[in-house]
């Protein structure tokens, strides 16, 4: 690990001001930002551990568990919200059986709400591994999911 | 080949909305289609009409083609470049009318736009330098640099009265004036880009669209200011800016525009991108100071002024990316050019994203002063299936909802805050009678609830406490009092928060209750939600004259509560009914059996 986390910090150069590029590094590398990176950041920044876990924990952006191999993030701005995001959440919440924040025990998928990403004429959308799918209803969903659990079949 | 071909261009959006819509592929399907001919094919920012993307543009001609599909390339090509004929069936169809309409000049929803800051948006290729310059780009800064001096500047900025377009609406000449006149040894500039609010999406257009109009406004602000180093602080959530401002950055220094003696001027200036983690506080000033400091983004308190005191203790001046993207059409085109546009007290034009349940759905600027009816029915050419229209939502969380008798409000500062509402950072959302304002408010403090930092108790707590009135409200379990409450809490919230997220955050409540009290009401007293948004509130039922018994409904009911034979009409168990609304939306359309009833739960 540490060998890693040194090869993934070595365009920085060890400031305090460093931290959040630095942490948003490791979670670009690493998918998530595991305790052992977030105390050899602090070592390597030269800040308390105290900070670097104030610091993640405040931050919308990282997260502290490893992702699904297909993050699906729902989209909760005001248009989506207008057009029935909820029944987005619902409806992909059935599809792939997990709740809003969770990840399948199979590592296959992550559900996320989000606030917005700004596809509004699209709405309700959501962002599959960031591919935005728009203007979307129960069917539709249906169908997306299908097509991703086909998908799965044909590459196991 | 056709003559005209030479001087012929294709350009396609792709902007976030419509390389969601895959222009991408279009754009290189056309690319492969036009190899060998002498046609400049280019990707540019965004057009603004989301609605109808992906959209394609063909120049000189100025045709838009709406809705493209990769499969259309190959007829744009043949029938429109080779032969002349434009493709009519991919001309906008306006909706009213039913005309087809081919020149996106003559569409309703161009025609009354403004685009000044917008002006290159859609027509230069953002990640080419030299097509901004080819629009007269960078001769703002070499005229601040060669021909003006700080002094003459900061009076042209301060004479144009424009006022900051981040929402707050404080002048720039002002505080451009304060950090100029502060005495420090370094200075730094920053852009706020954290464009936070759920429902807009203009400053990332701008990023995405004409990177290079930021940052040439950055770049005439630092070298008046006196600032050697600047950042421009984009959302992480925000890929494709930050990639074209990256690109856009690299292309600059490489022309000397930013870097070392800058037009000869001996003045020097580094700008570089910082991105945000996603915090919706770190659009207030001190919370994205401390942001780029590396810590949390709690802001603190003022004075001291960023001006005086910002980043790292010295003088920072932060504005916003549409403030920043003005500077330049100002020192071109000077500031009576500019005052002649808008209202007494708000100069110049406003950018809004317009969404809802609205037809044309899009990014649009619009000189101040403009009434909300002119931009919902002129340019966003009125309600979605022209249901009736209930309220606009104006300034995201911080914002207020306005209903019909307040459409012919102009809008500015001064004007949308005497209403409730404020600009903020100009996202507009169109609501009808299928929204619930109950619900509506719940959705704005739940997220302004769970983007409070926590430092000031009153919107720390203040706002929970008020999240849990209006759930129960939703729920069914709302008191009469309940409305007197969450307005004695929405005064303390707003007096007791340090920031602008807490002094804000009330108004959509605030102003719900104002213009749409009878709906709360209704809610509390009678439990009943008229738009049947708020599932406690409302019931299903099958309508046996209606029902086939397709059994869709049965095998979907995650509660086991429909019963009944194949073939037969079905009946939801009320009792067991959680009211999720699968079976409505299982139940084929052409049927349409089920049936929802505001009121509690009725009882067969």
């Amino acid at each position: 690990m540490e060998k890693e986390l040194n090869k993934i910090l070595s365009s920085f150069q060890g400031k305090s001001n460093e931290l959040i590029p630095a942490l948003q590094q490791i979670q670009e590398e690493l998918g998530y930002l595991p305790g052992d990176a977030m105390l050899y950041a602090a070592e390597f920044l030269n800040v308390p551990e105290s900070t670097v876990f104030g610091v993640a924990s405040f931050y919308a952006q990282f997260r502290f568990t490893p992702v699904g191999k297909n993050m699906i993030m729902v989209c909760k701005g005001t248009a989506c919200h207008v057009k029935g995001a909820e029944k987005v959440l619902d409806e992909i919440s059935r599809q792939v059986g997990i709740e809003d924040g969770e990840t399948s025990a199979d590592m296959q998928y992550t559900l996320e709400s989000v606030a917005c990403i700004g596809c509004c004429a699209l709405a309700p959308c959501i962002t599959i591994n960031s591919e935005v799918h728009g203007r979307l209803n129960a069917k539709s969903i249906e169908k997306i999911f299908k097509r991703k659990k086909a998908e799965e079949k044909t590459n196991e | 080949m056709n003559k005209s071909n030479k001087s012929r261009e294709i350009l396609v959006c792709c902007g976030t909305g419509c390389v969601s819509a895959k222009a991408d592929k279009i754009l290189d399907a056309l690319k492969q289609e036009t190899k060998n001919k002498k046609i400049n094919v280019k990707p540019t920012g965004c057009h603004g009409f989301c609605q109808e993307g992906p959209l394609v543009i063909t120049e000189p001609d100025g045709i838009l083609y709406s809705r493209t599909k990769t499969e259309d390339v190959k007829e744009i090509i043949n029938s429109h470049i080779e032969n002349n004929k434009p493709v009519e069936r991919l001309f906008y169809h306006e909706p009213k009318t039913g005309g087809k309409i081919p020149h996106y000049k003559d569409i309703q929803f161009y025609k009354k736009q403004n685009r000044v800051i917008l002006r290159n948006c859609g027509h230069v290729n953002p990640e080419d330098i030299n097509e901004y310059i080819e629009k007269g780009g960078y001769r703002a800064i070499e005229k601040a640099l060669k021909e003006m001096t700080p002094e003459k500047v900061l009076n042209m900025i301060n004479g144009s009265s424009l006022r900051g377009l981040g929402g707050a609406g404080f002048h720039t000449g002002l505080k451009w004036r304060f950090c100029y006149n502060a005495k420090a040894d370094e200075k730094y500039i920053i852009c706020n880009g954290d464009e936070g609010d759920p429902g807009s999406f203009q400053d990332r257009s701008v990023f995405e669209g004409d990177p290079h109009s930021v940052i040439e406004g950055i770049i005439i602000a630092a070298t008046t200011i006196g600032a050697k180093k600047g950042f421009i602080y984009v959302r992480a959530e925000y890929p494709l800016a930050v990639k074209r401002l990256k690109i856009a950055l690299d292309q600059a220094q490489k022309k000397g525009f930013l870097g070392k003696n800058i037009f000869d001027s001996n003045k020097d200036f580094d700008l570089e991108i910082f991105q945000g983690a996603g915090a919706f506080v770190c659009g207030e000033e001190t919370a994205l100071i401390a942001s780029i400091e590396g810590k949390r983004g709690a802001p603190r308190h003022r004075p001291p002024f960023p001006a005086e005191s910002g980043l790292w203790g010295k003088p920072t001046l932060l504005n916003n990316v549409k403030t920043y993207a003005s500077i330049p059409n100002i020192i071109n085109n000077g500031v009576e050019w500019f005052t002649k546009m808008g209202t007494d007290n708000s100069k110049g034009t406003a950018i809004f994203s317009l969404t809802g349940e609205v037809a044309n759905c899009g990014l649009v600027e619009v000189p101040m002063g403009m009434t909300l009816r002119e931009i919902i029915y002129g340019i966003g050419g009125g309600t979605t299936d022209n249901k009736k229209f209930k309220e606009i939502q104006i300034g995201g969380p911080s914002g207020g909802c306005l209903p019909e008798s307040l459409l012919d409000l102009p809008v500015d500062f001064d004007s949308l805050k005497e209403a409730g509402a404020m600009m903020g950072s100009g996202g507009m959302v169109v609501m009808d009678e299928s929204t619930c304002m109950v619900d509506v408010s719940k959705y704005f403090l739940d997220f302004t609830q769970k983007e409070s930092c926590g430092y000031c108790s009153p919107c720390r707590l203040g706002t929970k406490q008020m999240l849990d009135i209006l759930n129960d409200i939703v729920e069914g379990k709302g008191k009469p009092e309940d409305m007197d409450l969450l307005m004695d809490l929405a005064i303390s919230i707003k007096a007791g928060s340090l920031c602008g997220l807490g002094q804000t955050a009330p108004n959509p409540i605030i102003t719900t209750i104002k213009y749409f009290r009878q709906e709360y009401e209704e809610h509390i007293n009678d439990k009943l939600c008229r738009a049947k948004k708020c599932k406690a509130l409302i019931s299903f039922y099958i309508n046996p004259e209606k029902c086939t018994g397709c059994h869709l409904c049965f095998t979907n009911c995650p509660e086991n509560a429909i019963e009944g034979e194949a073939k037969k009409p079905h009946k939801i168990i009320q009792h067991k009914c959680t009211r999720c609304g699968i079976c409505f939306e299982k139940c084929p359309p052409k049927i349409s059996a089920i049936e929802s009833y505001a009121g509690e739960k009725i009882r067969i």
